[in-house]
């Protein structure tokens, strides 16, 4: 006889782990599958990890977890051909503890994490791939992998962005390349001393830097580095469509990013060790694909949670927190013993809880309005112009800014454009 | 001096590589194809022309998906590698 479990997750990324972690605290049986050899092993990613939701979960874990650096400063800069305007945001708050977020390498974090699932009690199954869903009437009761059937009360899809199962349960669409941002990544290692050196950095503080300006030629997108204990995180993400349509691709995009002259000097000596790519569902709440069937959840990049607030995308702290809130729903049906689509469906409940679908809807109008070329080809040349024509001192009479303004602005954008622009950040962000 | 192109920079990651292909191209459609999407959407330039049609090579593939969901015509036999095999990520 074949052991049916409460709950199979598939996937053990940020999403599955958070989950199949939950479910198996409640007393749940529950099995976590994993293509990968090890969890984490098929996943990368470009992004800060927010400690205070992790600090509820495991109180104190920066100092069992595999973190890298806390971040202590935020940096944003524009970056021209050749020239760059950047902001610092520093916090002592964010030096304290539980610290606000962390640089983390999602192959050596993931793997821990499902330690710990698997420690409160989930099997993790790693090199276990699921590859059909198995179906009584039109209800999900469990999954196919490896030539076995694994029956199941609720299978919680967490297989990420390009989600077979989610597609097998008939509630998405294909996806399109409008939708998606292509992240492509490497990892630079450089002796710790060094790295330390050059961001000007002591101990465990960490650097989380984006960019972004006339290195993606006008493609939506930006770029970032992010210090690691003895590596860098660099990477761009760029939209998905654009690079088809003008027929470039990301790598020569990346390449210009780290000639540029402001990048290359945090990178000189150092030496790649790894080279990544990844998909990243950015189209928001529009594009979310229906949540639950009979039988079936689906959590994290499965589920097009990504928040793009601008600044930022998030996607793996949505992941985990959408991960419990399945787990939740998962708990409540298994108390009424009632695992079809109605009695799951409390699962949207436990994502307004979490703030998943309330952020997901406060930002729902910032991925349209990021689809404006202008925040990519104008404003940041037009940032770095106006700074170097005020630090310029080139012997000759300086001109009222805003005269200078409105030379830069010329054939560039409209005052009209501008306001409209202003406007819509409003509506958006 | 580190590597500037992607075959160069895949060689330092780690992959199992099966004996198994995991994506195919229907060759009947790809070689009509003016588009050639799979070229610049590919991060690992799996995707190469040789002489005037598209050939695959799935060895350096970091099973991102780009290549399915860019091609319009549907010409992508897209798979995962089969469990175990692939891209193995050290650092991620």
């Amino acid at each position: 006889m074949k052991q049916h479990f409460d709950a199979i997750v598939v996937g053990a990324g940020p999403a599955g782990c958070a989950c199949g972690l939950t479910l198996a605290k409640s007393g749940l049986s529950t099995l976590i599958v994993e293509r990968g050899k090890f969890a984490g092993a098929k996943n990368m990613w470009g992004g800060v990890f927010y400690g205070p939701l992790f600090h509820q979960l495991f109180p104190d874990f920066w100092e069992e977890a595999p973190v890298e650096r806390y971040i202590l400063h935020h940096r944003i800069s524009f970056l021209t051909a050749d020239a760059a305007l950047s902001a610092d945001f520093f916090s002592s708050k964010f030096g304290r503890k539980p610290y606000n977020s962390f640089s983390l390498l999602r192959a050596k974090f993931d793997r821990w994490f499902a330690d710990k699932a698997q420690q409160a009690g989930a099997i993790v199954a790693s090199g276990l791939q699921a590859d059909d869903l198995l179906w009584d009437g039109s209800r999900i009761v469990g999954i196919k992998a490896g030539g076995d059937e694994l029956p199941a009360n609720v299978v919680v899809a967490c297989d990420g962005v390009n989600s077979i199962l989610a597609e097998k349960a008939g509630l998405r669409k294909r996806l399109l390349p409008q939708d998606m941002k292509q992240g492509v990544k490497e990892v630079i290692q450089i002796p710790r001393q060094m790295l330390e050196q050059r961001f000007n950095l002591s101990g465990d503080e960490g650097v989380a830097w984006e960019f972004i300006g006339s290195f993606t030629k006008g493609i939506p997108g930006g770029a970032f580095i992010y210090t690691n204990k003895d590596s860098l995180s660099i990477g761009i993400v760029v939209q998905l469509s654009a690079l088809i349509k003008n027929k470039i691709e990301a790598n020569d995009l990346l390449e210009e990013f780290k000639e540029h002259p402001e990048v290359a000097r945090y990178l000189s000596e150092g030496e790649l060790v790894e080279y990544s790519a990844h998909l990243i569902p950015t189209s928001g709440r529009a594009k979310m694909p229906e949540l639950f069937a009979d039988g079936f959840l689906v959590a994290g990049d499965a589920a097009a949670f990504c928040l793009v607030t601008g600044l930022n995308l998030e996607g793996s702290n949505l992941a985990m927190a959408s991960g419990m809130a399945a787990a939740e729903a998962v708990i409540q049906a298994k108390k009424k013993e009632d695992f079809s689509k109605k009695s799951l469906s409390s699962y949207s409940h436990f994502l307004k809880q979490s703030l998943v679908l309330k952020d997901l809807e406060t930002f729902r109008k910032a991925p349209k309005f990021l689809e404006n070329p202008r925040i990519y080809n104008v404003y940041p040349g037009l940032a770095c112009d106006m700074a170097e024509k005020i630090f310029t001192n080139d012997g000759r009479p300086k001109k009222k800014i805003w005269k200078q303004l409105k030379r830069s602005m010329k054939g560039n954008v409209s005052l009209l454009q501008i306001a409209s622009d202003l406007y819509n950040i409003k509506k958006a962000l | 001096m580190n590597p500037k192109k992607i075959e160069d920079k895949l060689a330092v990651n780690k992959f199992d590589v099966d004996q198994e292909v995991h994506i195919r191209i229907k060759e009947d459609i790809c070689c009509q194809c003016k588009e050639l999407d799979c070229l610049y959407a590919c991060p690992a330039g799996c995707f190469t022309v040789f002489e005037d049609h598209i050939t695959f090579s799935f060895e350096g593939c970091l099973e991102c998906g780009s290549c399915r969901i860019v091609c319009e015509k549907e010409a992508i036999d897209w798979t995962l590698p089969r469990a175990g095999f692939g891209i193995c990520y050290l650092y991620g």
